[in-house]
């Protein structure tokens, strides 16, 4: 004969996994939507992405003969992907550092309180609005070796004009200025926002204490603006890892693969060359580098922002 | 110990409607100063603009007799106490306490040493480590009160400091900060909605309504003898009784509600324009009608709300065109809502104010003997 209490153990342990398990239907429920778009956008690419990496492929991108890690193994020896890195690292020093300290400045230009601030606000988020198509063709015009009006202004004050998009030593750095410029408007909007969030008395109060300037930026802002110059500085560091448009109309990667970033090479490695299995290789890598470089940001960027 | 002198001081935002009018006042040195108005009353633009922080549209502020209208906020030797306390959410307590210092350039042990004065004397020893987000709101406004004293400022200035606080804090930090300002000899401007903050707190304190000065004076002064009508409401929990009267000219008497005449001074009552009055009592002199006397000022009502506070009854009721009315006596009165009851006024504690300007024609006449009996009480 069983015990009145181990019955009724029993039947409350039902009870329990019973609303366990309405628990879990209902939370699955609830994510259904993203998981869905996730998954058809997301994890079943990602997915594939890495079958391929192991794979020699045909011309229609299907997996022929299982080669392990040897595509793997030709991309981290082949000298082309190593100039790749090169210029994605090269590039991210060049745009993420620059582009920060720029919004910034423009950011605590227009977050001043003076008439027309509406005004500058809306110029200097504006390159948001602009797709980066539209903007890569401006900039062409502006890099054009004769007619373009960066070297009509050099010439005018008496220097050489330089071949922008055509030298290898400066196709890079051309490459870098647009994608600062076009970076601007969004990192500005966001700094913005931070900086209006920061509350007026604590400058009210600094004030009345003395401080100058520079001292409450110092102090007061930029510590109190850590936390969105964090988010910032994340998004654009893997916006910089994955810049394509603006290489493929400005200089399709040349001259001699100076401006050949990684996604770029991705492209061509599967769309031109046909070559689904390295590509796919170097998918993961650069998928693995962003992450570690995230990770690491996060584990040692992150000390130095305040919450509140 | 700095005065502050305001003279002739106006403010416009919009260059055509004025938030502070034509203000002129002499805070004295070592004075316990309190602004108080309603809300929107530009009692804090006045605040901001003895700080500094706001133009002066026109007008002039002397700080220790030198004209201080174009001296930038650190050059006015004050220290300001803000509502939201504005602590610097990074930085721990001791930092934000030593940095009125740090701008300074004093030497690191020397900051360090007064840091640990002043909070031993605010009894933040414990806390310096924290950040503010681990402090309580008391907590938080006493660090508040730490970074305003640590600069040794002659001038201290309060925006509403107690109006994050809850009742019981607020009562106790109202004789904290009191205290200091006395051990300090401080001049402190205090800005505050709260009248009896105002009261318990000020040497002096000034009442504002729509940017102009209604009254300034001592508090029991202003108390007893509001020079309007916006006073006497606005002072006083609850406010000062007020109901319309009729003047009769040719017999000097004010006649309420058709029941209660009352003599009026004949010089008073002639040089009236309208024949309007509003007359004001204090809720503590309405008394219970228990004998006839000379001067039969009662009247019979059906009170609305009743409440016991304790130490005191407190009762609400209509008369009078529905003028809503209070009494308080002291003591707990068993008393029902419903009930009706025939009150009488204090003949010598009526105010009477000009029914159309509404400014004061006569005070009361037993202040004097009223100050005894709260002395014994």
């Amino acid at each position: 004969m069983k015990s009145a209490t181990e019955i009724q153990g029993k039947s409350s342990t039902r009870i329990v996994t019973k609303w366990k398990f309405m628990y879990w239907r209902s939370a699955i429920l609830y994510l259904l939507p993203s998981i869905i778009l996730f998954s058809v956008f997301l994890f079943y690419p990602l997915g594939k992405t890495l079958y391929l990496s192991f794979f020699l492929t045909d011309q229609q991108g299907i997996a022929n003969v299982f080669v392990g890690f040897e595509n793997y193994q030709y991309i981290l020896q082949a000298e082309s992907f190593h100039k790749s890195i090169k210029a994605t690292i090269l590039f991210v020093l060049y745009t993420v550092p620059t582009g920060i300290v720029i919004s910034l400045f423009l950011a605590l230009l227009a977050n001043e309180k003076v008439k027309g601030a509406g005004f500058f606000r809306t110029i200097y988020s504006s390159t948001m609005g602009v797709s980066v198509a539209a903007s890569a063709v401006v900039w062409l015009f502006i890099f054009h070796p004769s007619m373009g009006i960066l070297n009509q202004l050099i010439t005018s004050i008496g220097g050489t004009s330089i071949d922008w998009l055509l030298h290898p030593d400066w196709a890079l750095v051309s490459v870098a200025v647009t994608t600062i410029w076009m970076n601007i408007g969004f990192s500005f909007l966001i700094l913005l926002g931070g900086l209006q969030n920061i509350d007026e008395h604590l400058y009210e109060s600094a004030k009345i204490s003395g401080a100058s300037y520079f001292y409450q930026l110092r102090r007061i802002t930029i510590p109190m603006l850590s936390p969105t110059l964090f988010f910032v500085t994340t998004v654009t560091l893997i916006n910089a890892f994955q810049t394509f448009g603006q290489v493929d109309i400005l200089t399709q990667g040349g001259p001699s693969e100076s401006t050949n970033l990684i996604v770029y090479s991705i492209y061509r490695e599967a769309f031109v060359n046909y070559q689904f299995g390295t590509a796919s290789a170097q998918s993961i890598f650069l998928f693995l580098c962003i992450l570690i470089v995230t990770i690491l940001q996060f584990k040692f960027g992150e000390r130095k922002v305040h919450y509140q | 110990m700095y005065s502050v002198e305001l003279k002739q001081v106006d403010k416009s935002y919009d260059k055509e409607h004025l938030v502070v009018k034509n203000v002129s006042v002499t805070i004295e040195p070592g004075e316990f100063f309190v602004l108080v108005g309603p809300s929107g009353c530009g009692k804090s633009t006045l605040l901001r603009m003895i700080a500094g922080l706001e133009d002066i549209t026109s007008g002039s502020i002397l700080i220790d007799g030198k004209i201080a209208d174009h001296l930038p906020p650190s050059k006015r030797e004050l220290s300001m106490v803000f509502q939201n306390y504005a602590l610097y959410p990074h930085m721990t307590v001791e930092d934000n306490i030593t940095f009125g210092l740090d701008v300074k350039k004093i030497l690191k042990k020397e900051k360090k040493q007064k840091c640990y004065e002043i909070a031993e004397m605010l009894g933040l020893t414990d806390y310096l480590k924290r950040k503010p987000r681990h402090l309580s709101g008391g907590q938080r406004q006493r660090v508040a009160l730490a970074r305003a004293i640590i600069t040794n400022s002659p001038i201290c200035l309060m925006d509403e400091p107690l109006s994050n606080l809850d009742a019981k804090l607020r009562a106790h930090m109202r004789s904290e900060i009191r205290e200091l300002q006395r051990k300090l000899g401080l001049t402190l401007i205090y800005v505050t909605h709260d009248q009896v903050e105002a009261m318990t707190m000020g040497d002096r304190i000034m009442v504002l309504n729509e940017g102009m000065i209604q009254q300034v004076g001592k508090p029991i002064d202003v108390y007893n003898t509001p020079v309007n009508s916006f006073v006497a409401k606005f002072i006083g929990s609850p406010p000062m009784n007020l109901t319309t009267g009729l003047v009769d000219k040719s017999s000097a008497e004010i006649t309420i509600s058709e029941q209660i005449s009352l003599p009026i001074n004949r010089l008073v009552a002639n040089n009236l324009n309208s024949d309007q009055v509003l007359v004001g009592i204090r809720p503590e002199n309405i008394k219970l009608y228990e004998e006839p006397s000379s001067l039969d000022l009662s009247f019979e009502v059906t009170l609305d709300h009743v409440e016991i506070l304790g130490t005191e009854t407190l009762l609400k009721f209509k008369w009078n065109d529905n003028s809503v009315w209070y009494a308080k006596w002291y003591g707990q009165w068993d008393i029902r809502v419903g009930q009706t009851l025939r009150l009488t006024l204090d003949s010598d504690s009526l105010c009477i104010y000009d029914g159309h300007t509404e400014k004061l024609l006569q005070g009361p006449r037993n202040i004097q003997h009223q100050h005894v009996q709260e002395g014994i009480v």
